[in-house]
């Protein structure tokens, strides 16, 4: 029988009676286990229902285990399976009984019905226990023979099973071989998949002290078992088809005509219902298309769709984990996603994890076409009842300002907030107005006429608070009331308990001081004193240290306290571009859905297939490219992400990336070696130029495909060759050094072609294409459309460096460049090679 | 795990996972954040373990790990899980589950298999599943899935024959050979104060149930006309679908079993149907369409402690058609104290409640007859003086429904031929339409 529900409530707090009725099964199964009697099969299965039952709500059954064992003894399948159930169960806390369990378990596996076989081998597989592993070896060697291909899935899994309870064991047995000549022989489908999927757990997990295993692992990556499986595609099972298309996703082609033939392979894949399937595909063409700028951005446009259905089809549940992808991939590339804003628009009985998505896609998506309509969109919701669901698009309103794109329609929507006399409303929207004026100072007219109209004890939110207050303080001069509303918070200085509010309190009232100071002498002395009284250590401080420099001197006070306005120009962004790239490195996994890569979240030995996707991409490379990459640093590699500033990780990645992409060793300008990864018509093009002198022509090049300095460099005399060290390194502490130390070579201004700005989307590919010209950054980031990288280079023969700070605005298409070298003489010859190398990013 | 979260079926497949997960996953769940206002999400992490869950009639389907898995693949096989074991009972709801326990257990046992998928298909695992369903009673049983709202009102259909289970015999031992196809639209719909359509969109599915033997060959004609994707992929070009009548979908996708040799062309699906409920296949549509229903709503001050709210709907479908089930629900100012409701003269099956804990009034009618009208006017009572701003304060309105043998977006299954295995062999085929409302919104 089922759990009853009520009666188990009553029965679990009692433990007695529980104890009472497991004695009584036991009697019961004592008495059926030799009987013969007709209809005892059915007796049987009632009792061990309510065994499981018990099981199932963690009633301790396992006093029962002997009297089980017996019972079993029948030709009854539903009876075996329950058996085995409770077997698999508690065989791991009672290893003496689990040993009553082999005899029987064995004999079942040489049953004459396949289906008999194949479960008594995984349930003897799944007991769990150390010393019986012997008792596994024969039966798991005959069912990888047998001829029944449901005790091959069985047995294969069983494998696996064997090697986490000992691994010696199942190495030894040479099992691993065995399962691979049955994944790449194997009629049935899902042998071969199950072959696969033990195959990658046994030997990543071997790898780390085995090198043939690491090897092993490495050639189920390589391109006749990843074309082995891909052409058996649709005779997977879906989920199958989500391990090999993981697997394929790892695979690096050797040339572009593979990755469209691949692509195309699957590219049906991408119509179909599972979502996961979808994701999976999606993952390997984003990954394959890395390197291929204006493919990558087609590869977006042709997913849109399939995802936007997969979001509106499906359960809630489903739909989050694709729009949580479709998240990361809007954030990447807004513009892609910004005619579709509409598909982003909140509904009404959505969840809120649901609709938080949304409203961050929004706000990313805003361009100059669409911001109206969607600022209008937000403004619906800011006034919802759901009240975090209007927070968060009032603070999404804040950020599209911020963005720059159509200010003057959206403070007037941000200052009728301030009108709509709901608390919470107010409150957000007063810290958006101080963020806002912030940045753009010229607003403070409008802005502070409305936001001196505002009550503040309306205003009881610390961040709120502290904002108003904010405002008072720095625009105390056109607020007429600021002192006096200073006045009388200062007043209740006692009853305000956030001291982050008081705080700004203080600062308020010193600016005031020194713009009107005959109003607020009275208020500033209170706030001091009361500051100095303050049990709150930097409230203390802060009053003292004002108090200290009053007494001091007034007028530096002042120029500390009211230094001229500078506007901000950007706020700092809270994730770091590597940490992004991380997340994208793993798509189709949790760490979308958490945004956090997997370090943040699992512990090592559980990163799954992802982290073994890193590591992979490293030790393939080393067999083509070992001269160019130093063996030490790909192994260290996956140490060190840990411990290493994410910085310094690229650049130890650096190399290795740049290893797979480009074939030549050591980058020199004249060779046109990058030509082996440009597109075919681009070939036509660059070749025959490129063959010629390749200084000149670099400068053709430059015309010719958009990058046009601003202020054009008279063409000088051919510089002398210049030849930059590929694997040249340097660590960030030096390079700020230097930054600081040397005079600035070279300043220079470019417009950057459509292209270029398309695919700066992802800035981790514009840092490929230059560490292919043996550029490589050091630091970078920023958010849309202003991007900031560091760069440097080394030349080939001597240690001297070039270092490049670069300023890229994507909207307005320009660049600005900064060199500084240690050698001065050929800084112009590195500023050719760099802008050469920048004019055929997102070309290529 | 049920609603109480006591756990009916538990199986731990690779004991990575220490045991109390099921208490600290019921407990993170109930209370995600203290004010209780969001849900919790369907992934989320705690201690270096990883939850998923899924809800299904009010049960949950949780799957724990420690590895970095894909989460649509966690949550689409929590999902095919719950319909796996919905083809076998028949019906799923937590007493059936509880009362066939076992053969759950069995079910688990094939589609996982040391914490990998093995197969989640019904016919698969028919051969490898012995126990035989308990079926419960149907009469009284929670709908589930998107088929089940045939089974109000619709008096076309055998009332059992979408609650029978793949394996279940009928009385008499003899099984009734038919197949389903259900043609499910979900709309929505946001209206602007004035009226005008902002956003329109239609998610649907061709779902099909089939409970023929030996697995024939079966073709689906779609419209001959209809486009797909927007200008550009499809062979024809409908960049003007509204004049031209033609269907235009945006995109779809298709279960693994369709074949498309000749969709292209002829727009006819083949495949061979799998046994148990499946979707044939997805899709989604932008292209503008007519609402079933427009909603008015006018707010009049009536002093400074009073309003009156009118909201009317119109039913802009044929006379021949009728909604059922339709709720109309809209928010009021949170200083409403009263709302006194007054219906149209001989209005029938019609009920009204003003929620008292949120702040909304809710309207409830039995059913819609296509062209008609209903009016419902609300006299609000605040507690407050109110500043002019009430439509501020209040709304949107929202509308759900459902409209059987109605579909927004006129894609048809022109014919449903099933491969003859005999001239005498006549299955029944079931063809079914029918349109709910996902989130219809008007503003005010």
């Amino acid at each position: 029988m089922a759990p009853p529900a009520q009666s188990q409530r009553t029965q679990s707090p009692s433990q007695p009676s529980g104890k009472g009725e497991v004695s009584d099964l036991k009697t019961q199964l004592r008495q059926l286990a030799g009987s013969r009697a007709p209809g005892v099969d059915d007796s049987k299965r009632e009792l061990f229902k309510k065994v499981i039952s018990y099981m199932t709500i963690g009633i301790d059954v396992s006093s029962v285990f002997g009297e089980m064992v017996m019972c079993s003894v029948t030709p009854d399948i539903v009876l075996k399976k329950m058996c085995y159930l409770y077997v698999g169960n508690y065989a791991k806390v009672n290893p003496d009984l689990a040993l009553l369990t082999i005899n029987f378990l064995q004999r079942d596996c040489k049953d004459q019905d396949p289906m008999i076989r194949g479960l008594a081998l995984r349930s003897l597989c799944s007991l769990r226990v150390a010393n019986l592993v012997e008792y596994l070896v024969g039966p798991l060697g005959l069912g990888l023979k047998d001829s029944n291909s449901y005790v091959r899935t069985v047995a294969v899994f069983g494998v696996l099973k064997l090697y986490h309870i000992s691994a010696s064991t199942c190495i030894d047995e040479e099992f691993p071989v065995t399962l691979k000549h049955l994944m790449l022989n194997d009629p049935d489908a899902q042998v071969v998949a199950n072959c696969l999927t033990a195959l990658q757990e046994i030997w990543s997990a071997e790898a780390s002290n085995s090198e043939d295993a690491s090897r092993e692992r490495e050639a189920l990556i390589s391109k006749p078992v990843i074309y082995y499986f891909l052409n058996r595609m649709r005779v997977f099972s879906e989920w199958a088809q989500c391990t090999v298309l993981e697997l394929v996703s790892k695979y690096v082609p050797s040339d572009n005509n593979e990755i469209f033939d691949i692509m195309n392979l699957l590219e049906d894949r991408l119509q179909h219902a599972n979502g996961a399937v979808v994701l999976a595909t999606i993952k390997v063409f984003l990954h394959l298309t890395l390197s291929m700028n204006d493919v990558h951005q087609q590869v977006y446009e042709r997913i849109k769709a399939p995802l936007l259905t997969l979001v509106s089809s499906g359960s809630p549940e489903q739909s989050y984990a694709v729009l949580s992808h479709l998240h990361l991939l809007v954030m990447r590339a807004p513009f892609i996603f910004a005619s579709d804003y509409k598909h982003f628009y909140c509904q009404y009985n959505e969840p809120s994890y649901v609709k938080k998505l949304k409203l961050e896609m929004l706000t990313a998506v805003a361009n100059e076409s669409n911001t109206y309509e969607i600022v209008t969109e937000l403004c619906e919701y800011a006034a919802n009842v759901d009240i975090p669901i209007a927070r968060e698009s009032i603070r999404a309103v804040g950020k599209i300002a911020l963005q720059q794109y159509d200010v003057n329609a959206i403070v007037d929507r941000l200052l009728q907030f301030l009108e709509m006399e709901k608390d919470y409303v107010t409150a957000e929207a007063l810290v958006l107005v101080k963020d806002l004026l912030r940045k753009y100072p010229q607003w403070s007219q409008d802005c502070i006429a409305v936001v001196g109209s505002i009550s503040s004890n309306n205003v009881q939110e610390p961040k709120a608070k502290a904002a108003l207050i904010w405002m008072l303080g720095e625009y105390s001069q056109e607020m007429h009331d600021a002192p006096y509303i200073l006045e009388s918070l200062i007043e209740n200085w006692d009853e305000e308990h956030s001291a982050e509010v008081r705080l700004h309190l203080l600062t308020a009232v010193m600016k005031c001081f020194f713009k009107r100071a005959p109003e607020t002498q009275k208020a500033l002395g209170d706030a001091l004193s009361a500051g100095l009284a303050d049990f709150h250590q930097d409230v203390h401080d802060r009053a003292l240290f004002y108090y200290r420099l009053l007494q001091y001197n007034v007028s530096v006070a002042e120029s500390v306290v009211n230094p001229p306005k500078q506007a901000v120009s950007v706020f700092a962004d809270t994730q770091s571009s590597e940490i992004k790239d991380r997340i994208f490195d793993e798509f189709n996994s949790l760490s979308v859905v958490y945004q956090k890569p997997s370090y943040m979240f699992t512990d090592k030995e559980h990163r799954g297939p992802f982290e073994f996707s890193d590591e992979l991409g490293n030790l393939s490379i080393g067999a083509e490219a070992a001269e160019n990459v130093a063996p030490s640093l790909m192994v260290e590699a996956n140490d060190k992400d840990l411990l290493l500033s994410t910085s310094e990780e690229e650049e130890i990645k650096g190399p290795a990336y740049n290893g797979s992409a480009y074939s030549a060793p050591l980058y020199d300008a004249s060779s046109p070696s990058v030509s082996s990864l440009s597109t075919q018509s681009e070939l036509a093009i660059s070749n025959p130029i490129l063959s010629g002198n390749a200084s000149q022509s670099s400068f053709a090049i430059d015309d010719l495909l958009g990058l046009v300095p601003a202020s054009a460099p008279a063409p000088a005399p051919l510089p002398p060759q210049l030849k930059l060290n590929s694997k040249a390194a340097l660590d960030p502490g030096t390079f700020q050094q230097k930054w600081r130390q040397l005079s600035l070579a070279l300043s220079q201004d470019f417009t950057i072609s459509p292209q270029g700005v398309a695919a700066l989307t992802t800035p981790q590919t514009l840092l490929r294409h230059m560490q292919g010209h043996s550029i490589h950054c050091i630091a970078s980031g920023g958010q849309s459309p202003n991007f900031k990288f560091f760069f440097f280079a080394q030349k080939a023969e001597e240690p001297s460096n070039y270092l490049v700070e670069c300023i890229i605005n994507t909207s307005s298409a320009k660049a600005q460049i900064k060199i500084k070298a240690d050698d001065q003489t050929t800084s112009q010859a590195f500023s050719d090679l760099f802008q050469s190398a920048l004019s055929k990013f997102g070309l290529s | 795990m049920s609603q109480r979260g006591d756990n009916i079926v538990f199986r731990d497949y690779r004991g990575d996972v220490q045991k109390g997960s099921a208490e600290i996953f019921f407990r993170k769940v109930k209370f995600w954040k203290e004010d209780g206002q969001e849900e919790a999400p369907p992934v989320f992490n705690a201690d270096g373990v990883n939850y998923f869950h899924v809800k299904v009639v009010g049960l949950l389907f949780v799957a724990t790990t420690r590895i970095n898995l894909s989460p649509s693949l966690v949550l689409e096989l929590l999902q095919r899980i719950a319909r796996v074991i919905k083809d076998y009972l028949g019906v799923l709801n937590e007493d059936s589950l509880r009362k066939n326990f076992v053969l759950v257990y069995e079910l688990l046992d094939e589609v996982i298999d040391f914490g990998y998928v093995q197969s989640t298909s019904t016919e698969v695992l028919k051969s490898y599943v012995f126990n035989e369903p308990i079926v419960i009673d149907a009469a009284r049983l929670q709908p589930l899935g998107p088929a089940s709202i045939f089974m109000q009102g619709t008096k076309r259909m055998p009332g059992t024959a979408v609650t029978k289970s793949v394996v279940a015999n009928e009385p008499g031992g003899r099984k009734r050979e038919e197949i389903f196809v259900d043609i499910i639209e979900k709309i929505s719909v946001t209206f602007s104060s004035s009226g005008y359509i902002l956003t329109s969109e239609i998610d649907g599915t061709i779902q099909m149930k089939s409970y023929l033997t030996g697995n024939p060959e079966i073709r689906i004609a779609l419209n001959e006309d209809l486009g797909i994707g927007k200008g550009g992929r499809s062979i024809y070009d409908y960049r003007s679908s509204s004049g031209s009548g033609a269907v235009v979908l945006d995109d779809c996708n298709f279960h693994e079993s369709v074949r498309l040799d000749s969709f292209d062309t002829d727009r006819t699906l083949s495949l061979i149907p799998p046994d148990g409920e499946f979707p044939v296949m997805n899709y989604r549509m932008t292209q503008e369409f007519k609402p079933p229903f427009r909603i008015n709503t006018l707010i009049e001050e009536a002093g400074p402690l009073k309003a009156e709210v009118i909201i009317k709907v119109s039913a802009e479908f044929s006379a021949s058609i009728t909604a059922n089930t339709i709720v109309v629900e809209m928010p009021l100012p949170k200083y409403t104290t009263r709302v006194s409701f007054g219906l149209e003269p001989g209005a029938a099956g019609q009920r009204t409640d003003f929620k008292e804990a949120t702040k909304r009034l809710e309207w409830g009618l039995k059913k819609i007859v296509g062209g008609s009208e209903h009016t419902l006017r609300a006299k609000l009572t605040f507690s407050q003086e109110t500043h002019g701003n009430i439509t501020k304060e209040s709304g949107p309105v929202n509308m759900t429904f459902t409209i059987p043998m109605y579909n927004a977006s006129r894609l048809q299954v022109k014919y449903l031929q099933i491969a003859k295995k005999s001239s005498t062999y006549n299955p029944y085929r079931w063809v079914r339409y029918v349109t709910q409302a996902n989130s219809y919104v008007a503003r005010i």
